[in-house]
């Protein structure tokens, strides 16, 4: 046990966190890397300290009555049993200690709801189970996936560092920047939490709702879904890569970049097998959780694709359930999610995986077409 | 039918012989004592689901059962516990000690309080019969938030919903025929503010359930529709919210909450003074404290609701009036403390537990009072440091006052002691495996991790491995307590009438074991 937790502290990524911040977190709340995610470190020791004074205050009080007031010591009871004055006395004194607690809270709180004049805008979609993560006017927008393997996960490997708190891509953000994350879900209610930032929005369906922050230090911040989401609930972690300006600058060149040769792959000249290639890691990334590698599904819930009427029906039919999703189950729309070179790579996957040998294909053009039917 | 066992009742002066017995009772001993094993039942199924958490989080990864079943446990171990446990175990303590401790002869309406208690077994074994249903039972959380428990959830939910409107009823039904009996059947003298503080806690209790348990019947109504009738008062889609769901149930969530402390309060209020052999102190504030609580609990349902994003203003007015609920609270302990202070102290197992009720409870009011600060519970919300909060107020809070309630009065209900001995066993074993079990959620809260997932980073493994452990050593305590109770009943040194020496109150000047008619001509209260 130690010798991992050493492990964690010494191979902690961030270079700004000493070893004994890193033991304290195992402990308490972090104070975190922005100004706010500070103040309410603050108030919860502030707060904190208040209980355990009063704490010693009355348990004083009644572990004095314990040892001394027995009936084995000899002790006669008192026979009082009243006392406006203090009644008094211990409504007013703890009230006022509220007020006095209150003061900073609110001062605090109306700081986190003023997300007014941002630099950036960053739209922040929850899926079952997944984040999604679009700049705003940037052209640039991503999933999120959980990036530890199923093997760790189920035992049969060793498990990582960052175990269930790694995923495949990270919010690059840029530090003394501030920015303004608009959350939302395009399903069932996720909560987007990133404790060093002390940012936790509930993403709620059909609503958008705000939050901000500006990060003082470069770092990795991870954080993961607090709301119950469905199954995958505990496997949908939440990664922050704070950077300099300028490396965020080039990240974000290099991202369009990627964005625009993704565009061009659409109109290249797809074959089967390199489809089929594409589509067994998209799969893995989107299909996987609810269907499973195997192709077997959990059914009820999540039919199973191998041998499945639909896959192994005409392939355009197979296609627009992927594209449209299953209105009123957990199969989503992923024309909204994917590529249409993804969408036509995981339909040609599905047809010829797991024995369902249809041996035909869908090209990303088809796709298209009918997506715009 | 009914009617004609109620005049052959009469007749005999005593109970009916075998099954029927308790299938027609309307004696309020008999519903008491149904009321109570039911609970203990629903406790023991809860718990060994709560058992299947701390073993499937004993370590990272998943070993023994799969998310989504995982997400059943967690479901059904909230709504068994809450429903199930600890809300019948106050309703059978009512029963067995609001006539007696009032002077009455029986509840103001036995045969509803016959029905209120029969609709229950049919309830849960509809709730459990889900788990065996196709796509499986309720996995949405206890508080079953929408749109996760109505588009998304599996086909057994309108079971769920069924079973949660029969609950309710039932609630409701045991509610009115507190408050009527308390109002009407008092014996002459037993003025309102000569009641002992646990008939006033459970009248108060009585109006709140009334209040509440129609806004939850309201909530699953909502969902029933959505899911069956294609309204959209939940789906953003047709212009619902999601949110209104949230507002709904915390209504009656936040109400319900001290539904299942106020009569714990009341317990603890008649157990102290008669361990410490000194009248409880301060009676009218903690008539009045109880009475401040419970309005107030009607006014800070969103604290619930910090991090949905309700405007700025609905979060000032939450946190202000969450943190005012302290200061009653606060009395109350301040109160009990008092009582204790220059008495004559001894600690029979009864007191055990009301002792470590006060300390138990006030350490979960502490955390209540770090989650009321709105900013501060950014970061608490949704993780382990609130499941730590709210298992401090109810396993200490509510279970343990059922506990000291079982040993103060199962003397004057079988006629017999308790095994001293065992008893005290059976608290410090409760109390090592709770404290072992839910201390360390603090820790692992504040640290980051979330509640209700099925697995978790490697930093938080240390704290888990110690709350399995002390899960496994509090679950398997209540095996003793249920062997201590049977003994009980079936043997041991009688008791005397008055119990204990310092007790006080009608129920005591009673025979042991009371009879099964009592105060059949009301006393006189001086
Ligand atoms: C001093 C009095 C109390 C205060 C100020 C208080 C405050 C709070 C707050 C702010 C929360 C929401 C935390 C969150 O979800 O982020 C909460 C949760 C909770 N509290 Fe308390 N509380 C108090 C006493 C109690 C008592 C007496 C009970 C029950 C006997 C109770 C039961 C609960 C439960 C069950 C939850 C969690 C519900 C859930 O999300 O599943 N609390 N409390
Ligand atoms: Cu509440």
């Amino acid at each position: 046990m130690m010798s991992r937790r050493r492990a964690i502290a010494v191979a902690s990524p961030v270079p700004f966190v000493s070893a004994s911040a890193s033991a304290a977190w195992e402990l308490n709340m972090t104070p975190g890397v922005t100004e706010v995610s500070q103040s309410v470190y603050s108030l919860h020791m502030t707060i904190f300290w208040i209980c355990v004074i009063i704490g010693i205050v009355v348990f004083g009080v009644m572990f004095w009555s314990i040892f001394n007031h027995r009936k084995s010591k000899g002790a006669k009871p008192a026979q009082f049993h009243e006392s406006t004055t203090v009644e008094i006395i211990w409504t007013v004194i703890p009230f006022l200690i509220l007020i006095g607690m209150a003061i900073p809270a609110t001062g605090t709180l109306v700081k986190m709801y003023d997300a007014s004049e941002a630099d950036m805008d960053i739209k922040i979609t929850g899926y079952q189970w997944k984040w999604r993560y679009e700049y705003l006017n940037q052209d640039v927008n991503f999933f999120s996936n959980l990036a530890t393997s199923q093997d760790q996960i189920y035992n049969r490997d060793d498990k990582g560092e960052h175990y269930l708190l790694e995923v495949d891509e990270p919010l690059v953000l840029p530090i003394n920047q501030k920015i303004r994350f608009l959350v939302t879900s395009a399903d069932v209610i996720h909560s987007w939490w990133v404790p060093s930032l002390a940012v936790k929005r509930d993403a709620i369906p059909g609503y958008v709702r705000e939050a901000w922050t500006v990060i003082k230090e470069p770092g990795i911040y991870r954080g993961q879904c607090a709301e119950l989401c469905g199954k995958d609930h505990g496997f949908m972690p939440v990664v922050v890569k704070a950077v300099p300006q300028e490396e965020y600058q080039e990240w974000l060149l290099a991202k369009q970049e990627l964005a625009r040769q993704e565009y061009e792959l659409k109109n290249k000249q797809w074959t089967m097998e390199e489809l089929v290639a594409r589509g067994e890691k998209s799969y893995a990334s989107n299909c996987a959780v609810c269907h499973q590698a195997n192709g077997a599904g959990l059914p009820p819930t999540f039919p199973a694709l191998a041998g499945s009427g639909i896959v192994k029906g005409p392939v355009e039919k197979h296609a627009e359930v992927v594209l449209h999703g299953v209105s009123g189950t957990a199969m989503q729309a992923f024309g909204a999610q994917l590529s249409e070179v993804d969408i036509a790579a995981i339909v040609t996957y599905e047809r010829n995986a797991w024995g369902n040998k249809m041996g035909d294909m869908i090209t990303p053009q088809q796709v298209a077409e009918l997506k715009n039917k | 039918m009914s009617a004609v066992l109620g005049a052959d009742a009469h007749h005999h002066h005593g109970p009916a012989k075998g099954f029927k017995r308790w299938l027609f009772t309307t004696n309020h001993k008999d519903i008491g004592t149904m009321y109570l094993w039911f609970s203990f039942a629903m406790f023991l199924i809860g718990g060994t689901m709560a058992l299947v958490i701390r073993a499937e989080l004993f370590e990272p990864g998943m070993q023994i059962v799969h998310p989504e079943f995982f997400n059943q446990m967690t479901t059904m171990h909230g709504l068994i516990m809450v429903f199930g446990a600890v809300m019948p175990a106050f309703v059978g303590l009512a029963n067995w000690l609001i006539p007696m401790m009032v002077g009455a002869p029986d509840m103001a309406l036995p045969r509803m309080n016959n029905w209120s208690f029969w609709i229950l077994p049919f309830a849960f074994a509809m709730l459990l019969s889900t788990l065996l249903m196709e796509g499986g039972g309720p996995n949405f959380g206890w508080t079953f938030y929408a749109p996760l428990s109505t588009t998304y959830a599996p086909a057994s939910v309108n079971y769920f919903i069924f079973a949660v409107h029969m609950m309710g009823i039932s609630s409701i039904m045991g509610a009115i025929n507190v408050i009527a009996t308390i109002l009407n059947m008092r014996a002459p003298g037993m003025t309102l503010m000569k009641m002992p503080l646990f008939v006033w806690t459970w009248l108060i209790t009585a109006f709140l359930l009334i209040a509440v348990m129609p806004v939850l019947a309201g909530a699953v109504t909502m969902m029933l529709m959505d899911i069956n009738f294609g309204t959209s008062f939940f789906k953003a889609e047709g212009g619902g919210d999601p949110v209104l769901f949230q507002h709904v149930f915390w209504f009656f969530g936040h109400p319900e909450v001290y539904i299942m402390i106020l009569p714990a309060f009341g317990v603890a209020s008649q157990i102290i003074p008669t361990f410490s052999r000194k009248p409880l102190f301060g009676y009218p504030s903690m008539v009045y404290a109880t009475a401040s609580i419970a309005i107030l609990s009607f006014v800070v349902w969103a604290h619930h609701m910090f991090t949905v994003g309700i405007p700025l203003a609905g979060e000032l007015f939450f946190m202000y009036a969450t943190m005012l609920i302290a200061v009653p609270t606060g009395v109350k302990v301040f109160n009990w403390v008092s009582t204790m202070f220059r008495g004559s102290l001894t600690f029979e197992t009864p007191m055990l537990f009301a002792v470590a009720f006060v300390i138990l409870f006030t350490i979960g009011g502490f955390s209540g009072l770090m989650l009321a600060i709105a900013p501060a519970d950014f970061q608490y919300h949704d993780t382990y440091f609130v499941v730590a909060h709210f298992h401090y107020v109810l396993v200490p809070g509510a279970i343990f006052s059922i506990f000291a309630a079982t040993y103060y009065w199962l003397p004057k209900w079988c006629g017999n002691m308790y095994d001293e001995t065992l008893g005290k066993v059976h608290f410090w074993m409760s109390f090592i495996g709770l404290n072992m079990t839910f201390f360390p959620m603090h820790f692992v809260g504040l640290a980051g991790m979330p509640r209700r997932i099925p697995d978790y980073a490697l930093q938080f493994a240390d704290f888990n491995q110690i709350s399995s452990v002390g899960a496994f050593v509090f679950g398997t305590t209540q095996l003793l307590f249920l062997f201590i109770v049977i003994k009980c009943i079936r043997g041991g040194k009688k008791a005397t009438a008055q119990v204990w020496e310092g007790a006080d109150g009608l129920e005591w000047t009673l025979p042991s074991p009371a009879p099964y008619h009592s105060f059949s001509e009301p006393p006189t209260v001086k």
